[in-house]
């Protein structure tokens, strides 16, 4: 009973996906279906441009919710990730109320009493007004919950991981002068990793792991199909193939799936019907990065086309 | 559910992914929300919420399978036409019957409940009943593939064999065409038995197995493995390069509270003043290890040789700078031959440059010292690689003092045993007073202990 209502709820996922443009593949609608359910952030990896930032903002925007980005990049650190002190603001209070303290603590005949009494102030000067949010706090303070998307993890350091740890098991953090901040509504956290380093442990621990790869030849028909409309159902299948036989060779940067949809509006721009070998050397540099794979790529060209075509005759 | 999913963490790690005990939690609360009716769903879950790596989900894909596949049932003329009827029933009486021998709770035929479930050929029931006996004869607890034996035959007497036998007994002199019957059914049941065990071995004995042959590999002498082990041993050493790697590759920049470093405050502050509100720190820079490395590739310590450059060569995070050479009969510079090649190709093409040939230490000295002594540096660590057997060449010892006087460190590892040492042709006291440190270096574990140590001596 509790079974069936899974296998459709995660078909609810996925039409929810697709109807923000982004057309998952079953295990990326468990996943998403998953993270809710048991509240756990999802760790994606996959190669570059196979559309895992896209994950986190089609969830954002099919439940409605704000997306907070958090890029990492080498040298990230609490003050830039979490929080910080408005130092200059608590510099200028301090000297606006300069006069105000000297009326407070006039009555004070000792040194002694003037800093009891300005004991009793507490701690004002550490407060929430003072305190300057960054994407994980503000991810926490968000009313409604948010989706909040840490984007290349693996570029930030070591030292980052373990500050998000706590965020990510209790969806808290720590302010030593203020204390624990805890989430209002959990927000959905989606952490993308383009394995450049391998990730601790604890931080894996914490997460579900997806691995988005290169798509199947139809899933990936079905992307280009929702995000160009204008291309017609034989060169999308062509094309589609091409990139399929482009991938089976030994390159430095293989085409991804947004190459693929870039190449699908050029072909678009171009008004192709169907590939031919002189269109394709020419706009090849749309889906291959480097001269080298350019290189490698273009003696192919003919054979893969004749085969993406006949595949194309059976499929 | 539960205890299979158990035995599934068991399998899982046999297969080499991690399953901490928390993560089985994460796996079991996943699996109460999407239920166990839909096999493909529950693999994804499980794949998701178990594997970290790309690796992971492939072995644990594979696992799931093999976990989730059953051997084919022993019967395969007629089914049992009612699959929900006897199962729970018959669930519960191969226990009932191994725990009460004279059950005989069915008055019909006067036979044993096992001997009714093969005559009536219900694959479920028999199913059920294979797998309860394995849980009683605790299958997963198997680690070898010598334990087959015994564990079939617990599986066959927890479900009941006694009792079939004497059932055989029976029918052979009032029915034998039953007897007959029954007995073909035991036979298949034995095949079925057999199956379920292998599959267990192959799932739940894979981990121990790995160990034992791994913990033999590491210290089996590298100058006399099996040319079919060679491939193992590789992946065993890039194994310990990873292991070098993740202990080693700290950052290079520590900082150290305590130090003010001033210059940089002022600087940073200077917006305010020269108020110091951000505090900077005195680093500490380590410097990264810096490696020429030279290798006997006589016909004696070839192999050993191999292994070692294939280690040296895969610290690209930890060392800095690495320049090999190798040397039988005279001296060449390898770096650019190993970086570029597979290992395979590259030991092959060293091989056929220098290899094999008688070793004179003493010219391949003076050629390293002739061409390559401005690779030392002060930070340097030399690494001789060798049984320093010259052939009753002159050794020129001095060379390798002047090398010694101008580098950090100068290691020598040597393949053969520190009784052999002086002994015949063996240079190696004579060396040994200009090294810092002399070790053995046989078993893939030496060698990882030895590289440890000197990438140790930069951090």
């Amino acid at each position: 009973m509790a079974e069936q209502k899974a296998s459709t709820l995660i078909e609810a996922v996925e039409s929810g996906l697709a109807a923000q443009g982004y057309i998952a593949s079953r295990q990326i609608a468990t996943a998403v279906y998953l993270s809710q359910q048991i509240e756990k952030p999802i760790l994606v990896e996959g190669p570059a441009g196979v559309g895992k930032t896209e994950l986190a903002k089609a969830i954002a925007a099919w439940r409605g919710k704000k997306m907070i980005r958090l890029q990492c990049y080498e040298g990230l650190d609490e003050a830039k990730a979490l929080y910080e002190w408005k130092y200059a603001k608590q510099l200028l209070y301090t000297q606006i109320l300069k006069d105000k303290l000297g009326e407070v603590l006039g009555g004070a005949q000792t040194l002694h009493a003037a800093l009891d009494q300005l004991h009793d102030f507490g701690d004002v000067f550490f407060s929430k007004e003072f305190v300057e949010p960054r994407p994980l706090l503000q991810a926490l303070e968000q009313p409604g919950g948010c989706v909040l998307l840490i984007d290349e993890i693996d570029k930030s350091d070591a030292e980052f991981e373990s500050l998000l740890l706590e965020i990510l098991s209790d969806f808290q953090v720590t302010i030593p002068e203020l204390g624990t901040v805890s989430a209002i509504t959990p927000p959905t956290v989606i952490l993308t990793s383009n394995s450049e380093r391998d990730l601790g442990d604890a931080l894996k621990r914490r997460c579900l792991h997806l691995h988005i790869g290169f798509p199947e030849q139809r899933l990936e028909e079905r992307i280009v199909e929702s995000r160009v409309p204008g291309i017609s159902q034989t060169l999308r299948r062509q094309m589609v193939g091409f990139i399929h036989e482009i991938r089976s060779l030994d390159l430095k940067k293989l085409p991804s799936v947004s190459e693929t949809i870039d190449w699908a509006r050029v072909l678009v721009l171009l008004q192709a019907t169907e590939l031919n070998t002189e269109m394709v050397k020419d706009t090849l540099n749309v889906l291959l990065k480097y001269e080298a794979d350019i290189e490698a790529a273009s003696p192919q060209v003919t054979t893969f086309i004749a085969k993406a075509a006949r595949s194309n005759v059976f499929g | 559910m539960r205890e299979n999913l158990h035995r599934f963490f068991r399998a899982a790690r046999g297969a080499g992914v991690h399953v901490s005990p928390a993560e089985s939690i994460d796996a079991m609360r996943a699996v109460a929300q999407v239920g166990l009716t839909d096999r493909a769903i529950l693999r994804d879950a499980l794949l998701l919420t178990l594997a970290k790596s790309q690796d992971e989900k492939l072995a644990l894909g594979d696992c799931f399978d093999l976990f989730f596949s059953q051997p084919e049932p022993p019967q395969q003329q007629s089914e049992a036409n009612d699959n929900d009827g006897p199962s729970p029933n018959s669930d519960q009486s191969p226990s009932s019957g191994s725990a009460s021998e004279a059950d005989g709770s069915q008055p019909q035929d006067g036979l044993g409940p096992l001997a009714q479930m093969l005559l009536s050929q219900d694959r479920n029931a028999i199913q059920a009943a294979i797998a309860s006996a394995s849980g009683a004869a605790s299958l997963s607890d198997i680690r070898y593939s010598t334990q087959r034996g015994i564990f079939s035959s617990r599986i066959l007497d927890a479900m009941g064999l006694q009792r079939l036998r004497d059932d055989l007994d029976e029918l052979t002199a009032t029915n034998p065409a039953l007897a007959e019957r029954l007995r073909a059914a035991l036979d298949g049941l034995r095949e079925a038995v057999r199956d379920t065990v292998s599959q267990g071995l192959a799932l739940y004995a894979r981990e121990e197995a790995e160990n034992l042959r791994n913990e033999i590999l590491r210290n089996a002498p590298l100058a006399r493995i099996d040319r079919r082990q060679v491939a193992e041993m590789r992946a065993l050493i890039r194994q310990i390069a990873r292991r070098l790697r993740e202990r080693y590759s700290k950052p290079r920049k520590r900082q150290r509270r305590g130090h003010l470093d001033v210059r940089r405050t002022l600087r940073r502050n200077a917006a305010w003043g020269g108020v110091p509100f951000l505090t900077a720190w005195k680093r500490k820079h380590r410097d990264r290890p810096k490696i020429v490395a030279l290798c006997d590739v006589s016909g004696s310590v070839a192999q050993v040789s191999d292994f070692f450059l294939l280690l040296i060569h895969s610290l690209h995070e930890v060392v800095d700078d690495v320049r090999s050479f190798a040397f039988s009969s005279h001296l060449i510079e390898v770096s650019e031959i190993l970086e570029k090649k597979s290992p395979e190709e590259a030991m092959a093409e060293i091989m056929s440059k220098v290899g094999f040939g008688s070793s004179d230490y003493g010219s391949s000295l003076v050629d390293f010292e002739k061409d390559f002594m401005s690779a030392l540096t002060p930070q340097t660590t030399v690494i001789v690689l060798g049984d320093a057997r010259s052939n009753n060449l002159d050794p020129r010892a001095d060379i390798l003092r002047r090398v010694s006087e101008r580098s950090k460190r100068l290691v020598w590892l040597n393949p053969e045993g520190r009784l052999a040492w002086g002994f015949g042709d063996s240079e190696m006291p004579r060396y040994a007073t200009f090294c810092s440190v002399v070790r053995q270096c046989a078993t893939a574990q030496q060698l990882e202990r030895a590289v440890s140590d000197i990438v140790a001596t930069y951090q």
